[in-house]
């Protein structure tokens, strides 16, 4: 069998990617070893699916391999993980509007971009999303919404970011199933992103423009 | 002789569907002009639907509460109060006058939601402010390993695995033993069968169910009151019935999108048994409310079939022949299946080409609709495609320029409906308005 666990996971070979993270820790490797060469191989994940060869499904997939993969080693992690060192990104599904899926998304292709994510759930009222930009002192905020309630909740979120005085720092994204640019302009964004990928493109040229 | 329907022939079936849908028996006509109103709007989609050239293109908006909101209620308003449901919706069909209505059934009856304690969905008041319209709360209702239990007998599983995870109030039905038990009186097989009759879970959940069959009953009656109002106005309904195409069936409601995805992978053989063990149920629950509604048009919304939802490999393999076999039952039950596909279905325009041809309709949220016409053109008839992003926050000039390119790549030839890409709920008047006017004016062919 081959060693290689990021290529294993990254293949979406689930039995061979567990046995072989199970395999290396039997045989003392170093869990931190063992997590950063996951991380790689979602790495690459993540770059298929920006490069259109993987669809969501194999998203979620990887994410299952690896939350197993996860199971496995953490418990015999004695340090700390290593922080990300992307930059700093809030994403929230708006206040009123439930679904997660495309916000899962956009967190999950983020976060294997090398983002330090902030998920702050569906349904997040206005107030809770100023405070956490003054919390993190992030500044790319990312509001997704499937509704086409969320178009008002997007508006009053980012309004509620100009009255806190924390506008001209922030990059706001809006993203979600009926998002156009009629919508960036009605909520006062400053872009939107079809898909995850655009999202992570975004925040890549806002926070490396820093 | 009148033949029975088990006898009809597919396309006996749809031309008793199709008459009773122009001329429905039971119809009391408020006047001779709502009449010919009533039968010029039907004749007008019926041509869409076939391919010809109508006198105009038809427009029917995909409206959800947006009656309750122009009478200044809330979708609760209108999911517990029957009166106000009939009335609002009457005064969006009335003033408006689309050509055809999309009936009340878009609002359910709250309180019934209520008595059953239902985990499915979250609605105005219970989980939802009142202002808004209500929401799916996507779970594992069905786990993994139960995909033999499902296989080998769905109502069996439906009623005791499912039913009782989503609707709290009906958690005695787990005790319920099958039905196919009770086969006869000899050796104590109906006997034992009638135990779990007797136990306080199992009589709790049958108390739940006939108080939730009261309210149901008071919510169909004005649902059937609004069809009758409607006809006499001189105003059809578009939907015959609805059902779903079995991916979406496990997908949205048994498994999760989560559940399913990892079944594409885990467990295809199962997963891929179980839709075929779906799909004719499927087929049944559409052709029985388009024959009791006497109207062709079945609506099947299409959700995890859109692009970037599967690969193209995974939409062959385990969506689109579910979906072609749900289509292929309902023609031959004389319906007209209407496929739903919500989001984007640019990458699978080329597949559905192989749709029963002239036979369905295929609607359209934000596909590029001019790709679209080149590429179904020639199969059915299309409908769809207005942003509701334009319907909610544009101008009504921004409205009449969208129906105004839509018409321009769609409607030539005929065999295109106008219709919103989306569900329209709080969008503003004159938005609505224009969009309807509009296609009045600019969809006449010459």
């Amino acid at each position: 069998m081959a060693k290689d666990l990021a290529k294993a996971l990254a293949d979406l070979k689930e039995d061979e990617a567990v046995a072989i993270a199970r395999e290396k820790l039997d045989a003392g490797a170093d869990p931190m070893g063992i997590l950063n060469d996951a991380g790689k191989g979602m790495e690459v994940v993540g770059v298929r699916f920006s490069k259109g060869e993987y669809f969501i499904p194999d998203l979620v997939y990887s994410g299952e391999i690896l939350k197993r993969i996860n199971e496995i080693v953490k418990p015999k992690l004695t340090g700390g993980v290593a922080k990300k060192t992307g930059g700093k990104v809030i994403i929230a599904t708006v206040a009123g509007d439930i679904h997660d899926i495309g916000k899962d998304i956009v967190v999950f292709m983020l976060d294997v971009s090398g983002f330090e994510v902030y998920d702050m759930g569906v349904d997040v009222p206005v107030q809770k999303i100023v405070e956490k930009i003054k919390e993190t002192g992030s500044t790319v905020v990312g509001l997704s919404g499937f509704l086409t309630l969320a178009y008002d909740a997007m508006k009053q979120t980012i309004d509620a970011i100009s009255k806190a005085g924390l506008r001209e720092k922030t990059k706001v994204m809006i993203g979600g199933g009926q998002i156009t640019q009629e919508i960036v302009k009605y909520t006062g964004a400053d872009a939107y992103g079809k898909d995850a990928v655009e999202g992570v493109a975004l925040a890549r040229k806002w926070l490396v423009a820093k | 002789m009148v033949k029975q329907w088990e006898e009809m022939t597919p396309a006996e079936k749809r031309q008793d569907l199709d008459s009773k849908w122009l001329s429905p028996p039971e119809a009391k006509y408020a006047n001779a002009e709502a009449e010919k109103e009533y039968k010029a709007r039907v004749q007008r989609i019926m041509d869409a639907v076939n391919m010809k050239k109508p006198d105009r293109v038809p427009i029917v908006p995909m409206v959800g509460f947006f009656g309750a909101y122009i009478s200044g209620l809330t979708p609760y308003d209108a999911m517990y109060d029957y009166d106000k449901l009939m009335s609002s919706f009457s005064k969006f069909v009335l003033e408006y006058k689309p050509d055809a209505h999309v009936s009340v059934t878009v609002s359910p009856p709250g309180k019934l939601h209520d008595i059953i304690d239902y985990k499915l969905y979250a609605w105005p008041g219970h989980g939802v402010a009142k202002e808004h319209s209500y929401q799916c709360l996507e779970g594992e209702y069905m786990k993994a390993n139960e995909y033999d239990a499902l296989i080998d007998d769905p109502t069996y599983y439906f009623l005791t695995g499912w039913l009782p995870r989503v609707m709290g109030a009906l958690d005695g039905l787990k005790m319920l033993s099958p039905f196919t038990n009770m086969t006869e009186m000899y050796g104590g097989f109906t006997g034992a069968a009638f135990v779990p009759f007797g136990l306080p879970p199992v009589k709790a959940a049958l108390k739940a169910l006939s108080d939730a069959g009261d309210e149901a009953l008071k919510w169909i009656q004005t649902v059937g009151a609004f069809g009758a109002s409607m006809t006499a106005a001189g105003f059809p309904g578009f939907f015959g019935g609805g059902t779903k195409v079995s991916f979406d069936t496990i997908g949205d409601t048994l498994r999760g999108t989560k559940g399913i995805i990892m079944d594409m992978y885990r467990q295809p053989a199962k997963l891929m048994r179980a839709m075929e063990q779906l799909t004719p149920i499927m087929v049944k629950m559409g052709v029985a409310n388009a024959k009791l509604n006497g109207c062709p048009i079945v609506f099947i919304p299409l959700h995890k079939g859109a692009d970037g939802f599967l690969n193209d490999e995974q939409f062959k393999k385990f969506y689109w022949p579910a979906l072609r076999d749900l289509m292929e039952g309902l023609v031959k039950e004389g319906c007209i299946p209407f496929p739903w596909a919500e989001g984007g279905y640019n990458s699978r325009l080329k597949v559905i080409k192989d749709s029963p041809k002239g036979k369905v309709i295929w609607g359209f949220d934000t596909t590029d609709m001019a790709e679209a016409k080149r590429i179904l053109g020639d199969v059915c008839c299309i409908v769809g495609n207005m942003s509701i992003a334009t319907l909610s926050v544009g101008t009504p000039e921004d409205v009449k320029n969208s129906v105004k390119k839509l018409i321009a790549d769609c409607a030539k030839g005929g065999g295109y409906i106008m219709m919103s890409g989306a569900v329209i709920e709080d969008a503003p008047p004159a938005n609505v308005k224009m969009f309807i006017d509009a296609t009045k004016e600019l969809g006449v062919y010459k």
